[in-house]
């Protein structure tokens, strides 16, 4: 293992620093925790889809042996609805309260909560609580919510419609339609998902009232905005009375961002009996209640030249966002979605349209890439439409449109401004590990005898490194959107960091130990990571949409800086010099050019805590916080490509290889890079060949509701990746680190499905509508092609 | 009515009163205080709750406490031997075969009876074994790296736990 004295560790495949303690078994998770006078909490919840409240009978319930107490909705008063924090303009935003009141509108939405002295009497309590249901018809199918005749969800939302909202240029984009001599139109569907974290949410409240401090272990990837949502918006108790912990937690994809019903009532629940709860979700309970992701039906068309120039797209989409808008659900089909359409390529003309429906379903949110799948998908899926539509080969269409490399900026016509990029190269470089040409020669072999081989392509990009807080705040965020860092030497020279980012598995304490051992010039021992408590950390807004490294990682960096300016003031004293001639240099303060006139980095740290011989009105100590707000999003960009074999008579699709080359900007542990890229590629083919899930049109109940149901990866179902990088560093940040965290689920999904429809062309396939292409879903395709499908493909 | 037993996990001598329904990962945490076996599931696919008894990788969730009587439990906190590392764990460590660590105690355990049934596992053998287990972190690339390392560094060196 390098050690900081060998050399620079950016850019080191160190091993992880976390991992001694999950390898054997000494992680501490929100459910591990046990506190003197724990009480257990279980949740009621809707069996219905849509269903009024007539009574809850808890008498029985309260009977039970072991029971505490027991809450409903109509408990809670004084308590306000959970917060929507991204509005649009004429956004509908219905109620929201922790333990539905009057009416449940989707299956899983809780009603009460029962706590006791053990989990077991909590659920078997929980069994007795009777509810007196009203029946409602529901509606769950994105494309039906906004029907006639549909169940109304919402009284302030009419026909559930929540928004509608547009980007792009309509008049432009119907003109270069008008004109163009091809135009490519398809029904896209992509899917609903759930997270699936492998660690289900939980949470542990303290109450004391001895104090009135409350404290809140949470499965979060953003303790900081849980507090603030939590205490200024919902239950009105003082920020600075609570602290929220987000201790080890196992994995989030999204699904752990927001607040959720179940902390919220706990936090609440525990002022009133003055005990310790703890509540943790069943893996039934989180597909219920875990926000979701995707779920867009859209109507794309492409317009092109003859020589295949792109002169225009018009989108069209409906986005289901559930029965609640979850805290940030607003913004992911629209500015996380709309905002990227221009993908790669130069664009005649770009409209799109989109509208936001409720439906009798959990709530919809960010998933892993957020928007960016979808609109990544659209784009790859709907130019290898065109390319089929002009004869023309897939990458000889995407090298026509390329935008050519730029270094510092491109405008996009929907709104954003590229960083740089070079997506030619990416292309190039995954072209250097697959001999494409003679693939497609083998292809027309394999297809002689019989075989559905396929390549498909997704040439991506994606916004990340959220983001400049004045942007989104002009597009409807209710939060700033900048990270802390705090680094603070102690007297013996050794460092702690505090960061307001969040690890649920992106290994924080090794990457930013590289980056401070590297900088400071100390030995990465001499460094400790702190992040996931809002007692220990200033502020933070958390982790989510590959912000960590670059904006997280740039606070840090900026109170480097912060350090060493103050270093040199008491270096420069202690030897009588200038602070100006001062230059930090392997570990030591010493005068420009003079490694022989220096002060070691520990002498500095000492003197800055005993100050004897210490410059003139210079503060002791040496701590400094940043706050780091970013000018732009980065933009991540890469070639990745998938060969698949059909099975002709199963419909199951092999993935046979996966290549993908990302360029991420700067990268400061390779290993840890690559083994996000190969989980975020799994999460993605996962979505095109596997999940999704189901509600059943009348019950509105989640048919796939388990992991029996929901077919998530196994290890068998997927292949060793290839992966490799091009390094376009971005000028937005000093570290030029872009974000790395979501390119492969956003890349992943088009290669895949572009793979499956190659692979079928020959029977006359040239698109699926929905995924995932499961078995059925293939067979059946090849089952209705085949009498339209050309006679010399029999075997 | 509670039920005594009476068993041994990582080789000290557990004895409690039981409910019969008490499923053995609850006991193993909440009961004897091992909070490294984890609950991922409600259903057994999961596989984050592996535990060995009596050397068999068993999924601890399937299991009443009851029915381990008498039996000889392994759990992750019991797999280094004073402060060495098992080379399965070694290797998860040195290939990145885990991220939030969550599927790992269960996947280390599913690992070593992996090895113990193929010392020299093909890549098919390794994922075919590893179905019973999720992640959702590592798109299980690195897990079959780690169990691949943790293979060649177990020739020779006649490693496990009975």
């Amino acid at each position: 293992m390098a050690t900081a004295t060998d050399a620079r560790l950016f850019g080191k495949s160190i091993k992880r620093r976390e991992d001694p303690r999950f390898i054997t078994g000494k992680g501490h998770y929100t459910d591990d925790l046990k506190l003197a006078g724990m009480t257990y909490a279980a949740f009621v919840r809707s069996p219905h889809a849509h269903a009024k409240i007539r009574k809850i009978d808890v008498a029985k319930a309260t009977a039970h042996p072991g029971v505490v107490a027991i809450f409903t909705g109509k408990d809670m008063t004084g308590v306000n609805s959970l917060p929507c924090g991204w509005l649009l303009p004429d956004l509908k935003v219905p109620p929201h309260p922790p333990l539905a009141v009057d009416t449940a509108r989707y299956v899983g939405d809780p009603v009460a909560i029962v706590i006791a002295e053990s989990q077991d009497a909590a659920l078997d309590a929980a069994e007795k609580v009777k509810v007196d249901w009203d029946v409602r018809p529901s509606v769950t199918a994105t494309g039906k919510a906004a029907d006639k005749g549909a169940a109304q969800i919402h009284e302030v939302a009419p026909s559930n419609v929540a928004f509608t909202w547009q980007i792009g240029d309509a008049a432009a984009t119907d003109a270069a339609f008008k004109s163009a001599p091809v135009v490519v139109k398809k029904r896209i569907v992509n899917q609903r998902l759930v997270a699936n974290a492998m660690e289900p949410r939980a949470c542990v409240a303290r109450y004391e009232d001895a104090t009135g401090d409350l404290t809140l272990w949470v499965t979060s990837q953003n303790p900081h905005v849980h507090r603030l949502l939590m205490t200024a918006f919902v239950l009105g108790i003082p920020e600075h009375k609570v602290r929220v912990i987000a201790p080890d937690v196992g994995g989030g994809f999204g699904s752990k961002i927001f607040l959720y019903n179940e902390e919220t009532v706990c936090s609440w629940a525990t002022r009133r009996i003055k005990r310790p709860i703890r509540w943790t979700s069943t893996r039934r309970e989180a597909f219920q209640t875990d926000a979701q992701g995707r779920d867009h039906v859209t109507d794309v068309e492409l317009a092109l030249s003859r020589e295949g120039k792109i002169l225009g797209l018009r989108v069209k989409t409906v986005a289901n966002l559930g029965a609640y808008l979850s805290t940030f659900a607003p913004a992911v089909p629209t500015y996380l979605y709309g905002t990227l359409l221009n993908g790669v390529y130069e664009m005649g003309a770009i409209h799109a349209d989109v509208t936001g429906v409720f439906t009798n379903t959990t709530p919809v949110d960010a998933y892993r890439g957020a928007g960016r799948p979808e609109a990544a998908y659209l784009i790859e899926r709907i130019i290898e439409a065109g390319a089929a539509a002009l004869k023309m080969d897939v990458l000889e269409l995407r090298r026509k449109n390329f935008i050519p490399k730029f270094a510092d900026g491109y405008q996009t016509k929907v709104a954003l401004n590229y960083d740089s990029g070079n997506y030619g190269a990416a292309l190039d470089k995954l072209l250097t590990v697959l001999d494409y040409k003679k693939f497609r020669a083998e292809q027309e072999v394999s297809r002689k005898q019989g075989k559905l081989v396929g390549i498909g392509f997704s040439t991506y990009i994606e916004a990340c490194s959220i983001a400049p807080s004045k942007v989104v705040g002009s597009l409807g965020a209710q939060a700033g959107l900048y990270e802390s860092g705090i680094v603070r030497v102690h007297p013996t020279g050794k460092v702690t960091v505090l960061t307001g980012s969040h690890s649920h598995g992106q290994g924080h304490e090794t990457t930013f130990s590289q980056l401070v051992a590297d900088e400071l010039g100390v030995p990465i021992d001499d460094v400790d990571i702190v992040h996931g408590d809002t007692g220990a950390i200033a502020f933070g807004m958390g982790t989510y949409g590959s912000r960590s490294a670059s904006v997280g990682g740039t606070a840090i960096h900026m109170s480097i800086e912060k350090i060493k300016e103050k270093g040199k003031k008491i270096a420069a004293h202690l030897l009588e010099a200038s602070p100006k001639d001062m230059e930090y240099v392997n570990g030591q303060f010493q005068v420009k050019g003079f490694p022989g006139k220096a002060v070691p980095f520990g002498q500095v740290a000492l003197t800055a805590y005993v100050p004897h011989n210490y410059p003139e009105g210079l503060e002791p100590g040496l701590e400094e916080t940043s706050f780091y707000d970013p000018s732009n999003f980065c933009f991540p960009f890469g070639a990745h490509a998938c060969v698949v074999e059909v099975d002709r008579d199963t419909g199951k699709v092999k993935v046979l290889r996966y290549i993908a080359v990302d360029d991420v900007g700067n990268v400061i542990n390779p290993m840890i890079v690559d083994g996000m890229v190969h989980g975020g590629v799994a999460q993605g083919i996962g979505q095109a060949l596997w999940e999704g899930a189901v509600y059943e049109d009348g019950s509105g109940q989640l048919v796939t509701g388990t992991m029996m149901d929901y077919a998530l990866p196994k290890a068998d179902m997927l292949p060793m990746y290839e992966t490799d990088r091009t390094v376009t560093p971005t000028l937005v940040n000093p570290l030029g680190i872009k974000g790395a965290g979501e390119t492969g689920t956003i890349a992943a999904t088009p290669a895949v499905v572009n793979a499956v429809i190659d692979a079928l062309r020959p029977l006359g396939v040239d698109h699926i509508e929905t995924m995932p292409l499961s078995p059925e879903r293939v067979w059946k395709t090849i089952q209705a092609a085949r009498p339209a499908g050309a006679a010399s493909q029999k075997r | 009515m509670k039920h005594s037993v009476k068993m041994t996990i990582n080789g000290q001598t557990q004895s409690h009163e039981v409910e019969p329904r008490l499923l053995l990962v609850h006991y193993i945490r909440e009961t004897v205080g091992l909070t490294g076996t984890h609950v991922g599931c409600d259903t057994s696919q999961c596989g984050a709750c592996t535990i060995l008894m009596n050397g068999q990788a068993v999924k601890a969730c399937t299991v009443f406490t009851v029915q381990a009587e008498g039996a000889k439990i392994t759990t992750i906190e019991g797999l280094a031997k004073n402060g060495e590392l098992h080379p399965i764990q070694q290797g998860f460590w040195e290939k990145h075969g885990l991220q939030c660590g969550f599927c790992t105690p269960g996947m280390i355990l599913a690992a070593h009876q992996l090895l113990e049934r193929y010392p020299k596992p093909s890549e098919d053998q390794i994922r075919h074994q590893l179905e019973g287990n999720l992640c959702r972190c590592t798109g299980y690339h690195n897990i079959v790296k780690a169990i691949q390392w943790a293979s060649e560094n177990m020739a020779g060196a006649k490693a496990g736990v009975k």
